[in-house]
């Protein structure tokens, strides 16, 4: 083979993987900005997942499947904010029994329902397709996956440069004083995980309907828990939550293609990949360790 | 002056504050008194509303049931004979509980010193996979072997946790990723060493398709479980997990070791200021608590099931993290709350008799779950919004 096709098969493989972790990444460094250490990511991408299949097979329509999975995203996302963030119960608690919850949930519906297949076709953009290498895995892709486009740098402009980021960030890092401004801290919060809720969703559903094509039980695995590592070990920036989702994307990859090339690594030791890099890629190079000051721990107004 | 009793809310200025409230009202403590409710309508209040929580998780799972068609009575039924009607079907349960209270267990004393140990799952595959080793490849006497396997358990799950430990105390790694992110490499390397035959593969006579699997313990490696099922019947187990259990509420309660622990759990700069080794106290937590899910698995591996698949942790780490979630600090609630646990897992693998999936048992746990966090955090929410109109009646008469 020669290096041109190896080398696009390496990156569609790294694409593949990490666009569903790039869009829950955006969502969760939102949330963890906010202060929330949303552990029950997971169960809104499993959600997504399932429920954009479901829907999308049973109407056979895909955009309306691809909203249903940002609609299940957000469902999970307004019980955990309003659990957490109006209530003030512990954000692990309620995050865990969600992931628990979607994990049976989606068993039980995938098992009554049997939700068909259901796929995006690659969309080709003209003349850009043609770059050697680059081209067939990064332009010729299902048109969810220019969303990116849009929400990586919507991220960045909604946190950094608008008062509403202001205001979450100020709530992340110290919600009290936040409060005496007037900020409502509750409200930004749930905001926040509103709108985890809708990317992680999305991204679930971007997993099922443009990668996969079906559901498959727990299909998820656990990336969910990778965007989390992703998130913290990119420092609580966006730069660094993207190269952290694009390097464990990149890891995860590597077990699709590995075999495709031809060599032949333990399968078990291919799964761990993405999980054991993380952990390094915590312990070793995330430098700094300057996580938003209340990150998961709720806030109550203080009354004396 | 104004009595509370025809307090109205002013019209609230931006924010929802009135004007005036300055909130550092001194003799605020008065108003609060006043203003609580009689510890009796409290209890009832709080029985009531879990009554209503755990009625809508049921009502939930029982639209659920409808949804595919079948009979919301059937199933219930069904998880009532399948865990507590018999004799049998009760010694079954409590093969259950076993792994479910001492996760429980090791949780909560995690939790305790404030360490939010989520990765049990992972402690509890290499606990399982360590004692497997042991009780498969050493041929000593059984009782011997047997108890080194629960002990190679203790250890394996202690080591998963002490990794977390380690690189918290190193790097300041986050416990709750990392535990998290070891489940993953955990499970990795329990399929590794059951589909790997120099390590716990069964050799060959396993037929193609099959998932990979150990040989059973031979019968002097097992725990003893008098009693098989129509009779009643329950692993030994149960009384190792109870005895533990005595044992740790004992010390969580009278120790200076339960001292310590809820020192460094709820104020650890304080923790340190009093002497305490907070680093040492904290990660030994965690360790133990590594510790009791390994030995969890050793017991489900000695006791119940007798031989080792890649997915052997099942989803026992996660209902043991849980039932200690619902009980909120308090070990006294452990052994019964696992027991729910057991029955919604045993009782649970009636539904499909009756039609219905048996990932519903989990859907319903998930539920139960939800429903038993709600009332407390609702509550906490109502006496903090009657203390807030207490201090804001004070702040008012203070400045008229």
């Amino acid at each position: 083979m020669s290096f041109s096709v190896n080398a696009s098969i390496v990156i569609s493989g790294v694409v593949a993987e990490s666009t569903p972790l790039l869009f829950a990444a955006s969502g969760e460094y939102m949330a963890e900005r906010a202060g929330t250490l949303n552990i029950s990511i997971e169960g809104m991408m499993l959600a997504g997942a399932f429920t954009g299949v479901a829907v999308a097979s049973a109407t056979t329509n895909l955009i309306l499947g691809l909203l249903a999975g940002v609609a299940a995203g957000l469902l999970i996302a307004a019980i955990h904010a309003n659990f957490s963030h109006r209530l003030a119960a512990n954000t692990f608690v309620v995050g865990l029994t969600l992931d628990a919850l979607v994990l049976g949930a989606t068993d039980y519906f995938a098992t009554v329902l049997k939700p068909g297949a259901a796929k995006f076709t690659p969309v080709t953009i003209p003349l850009l397709s043609k770059i050697p290498a680059v081209g067939t895995s990064i332009f010729v892709q299902p048109w969810p996956f220019y969303l990116l486009i849009v929400v990586i740098p919507l991220t960045w402009w909604a946190i950094e440069r608008t008062n509403w980021g202001l205001e979450v960030r100020a709530s992340g890092e110290n919600p009290s004083a936040a409060d005496a401004t007037g900020i409502r801290v509750n409200v930004r919060r749930r905001q926040a995980l509103y709108l985890c809720g809708v990317l992680s969703g999305l991204g679930g559903a971007f997993l099922s309907l443009c990668i996969v094509g079906a559901f498959n039980f727990d299909m998820t695995a656990g990336i969910g828990f990778v965007v989390l590592a992703a998130v913290i070990f990119g420092g609580w920036t966006l730069r660094g939550a993207v190269f952290g989702a694009l390097l464990f994307g990149a890891a995860s990859a590597m077990g699709l293609v590995l075999p495709t090339l031809g060599t032949s690594v333990n399968p078990q030791l291919l799964l761990a990949l993405p999980y054991l890099l993380a952990l390094a890629a915590m312990s070793f190079l995330a430098k700094s360790h300057r996580s938003p000051r209340a990150l998961a721990q709720p806030f109550t107004r203080g009354i004396s | 002056m104004t009595s509370l009793a025809n307090w109205r809310p002013t019209r609230p200025t931006r924010r929802g504050r009135p004007a005036g409230s300055d909130g550092i009202t001194p003799e605020l403590t008065g108003a609060e008194l006043e203003l609580h409710g009689s510890r009796r309508a409290d209890t009832i209040r709080m029985v009531v509303l879990y009554l209503v929580s755990v009625g809508v998780a049921l009502g939930i799972t029982a639209l659920l049931v409808l949804a595919v068609g079948h009979a919301p009575s059937d199933v219930f039924s069904a998880l009532f004979r399948g865990s507590i009607s018999t004799p049998g079907a009760i010694g079954r349960t409590l093969d259950d509980t076993i792994p479910v209270l001492l996760v429980a267990l090791g949780t909560l004393i995690a939790v305790r010193a404030g360490m939010f140990n989520i990765g049990q799952t992972g402690q509890l595959a290499i606990g399982g996979g360590c004692a497997a080793m042991v009780a498969l490849k050493w041929h000593g006497p059984g009782p011997l072997v047997l108890t080194a396997a629960l002990l190679a358990g203790v250890a394996g799950g202690a080591l998963w946790a002490g990794i977390a430990a380690w690189l918290y105390t190193w790097r300041k790694i986050n416990v709750v990723i990392s535990t998290l992110l070891l489940i993953y490499i955990a499970t990795q390397i329990l399929d590794y060493a059951v589909s790997n035959q120099g390590l716990l593969e069964e050799p060959s006579q396993s037929q193609i398709g099959s998932l990979p699997q150990s040989q059973p313990l031979p019968a002097n490696v097992r725990l003893p479980h008098p009693g098989s099922y129509p009779a009643f019947g329950v692993s030994l187990g149960i009384v190792l997990a109870v005895a533990l259990l005595a044992v740790f509420i004992v010390l969580l309660s009278r120790s200076r070791w339960g001292v310590h622990l809820r020192m460094t759990g709820t104020n650890p700069t304080a923790a340190r200021r009093f002497g305490v080794r907070v680093a040492l106290v904290a990660s030994g937590a965690l360790i133990l608590s590594g510790a009791l899910a390994g030995l969890a698995g050793g017991a489900m591996l000695t006791g119940e099931v007798y031989r080792i698949q890649g997915g052997f942790a099942n989803t026992f780490g996660n209902d043991g993290l849980l039932a200690a979630l619902v009980c909120r600090d308090r070990p006294g609630w452990l052994l019964p709350v696992s027991f729910v646990f057991g029955m919604i897992r045993t009782g649970g693998n009636y539904f499909l008799a009756t039609g219905v999936p048996n990932y519903l048992a989990q859907v319903l746990q998930g539920l139960l779950v939800l429903a038993a966090v709600f009332p407390p955090v609702y509550l906490e929410r109502r006496e903090w919004a009657r203390r807030l109109k207490a201090a804001r009646v004070l702040a008012l008469r203070a400045a008229s």
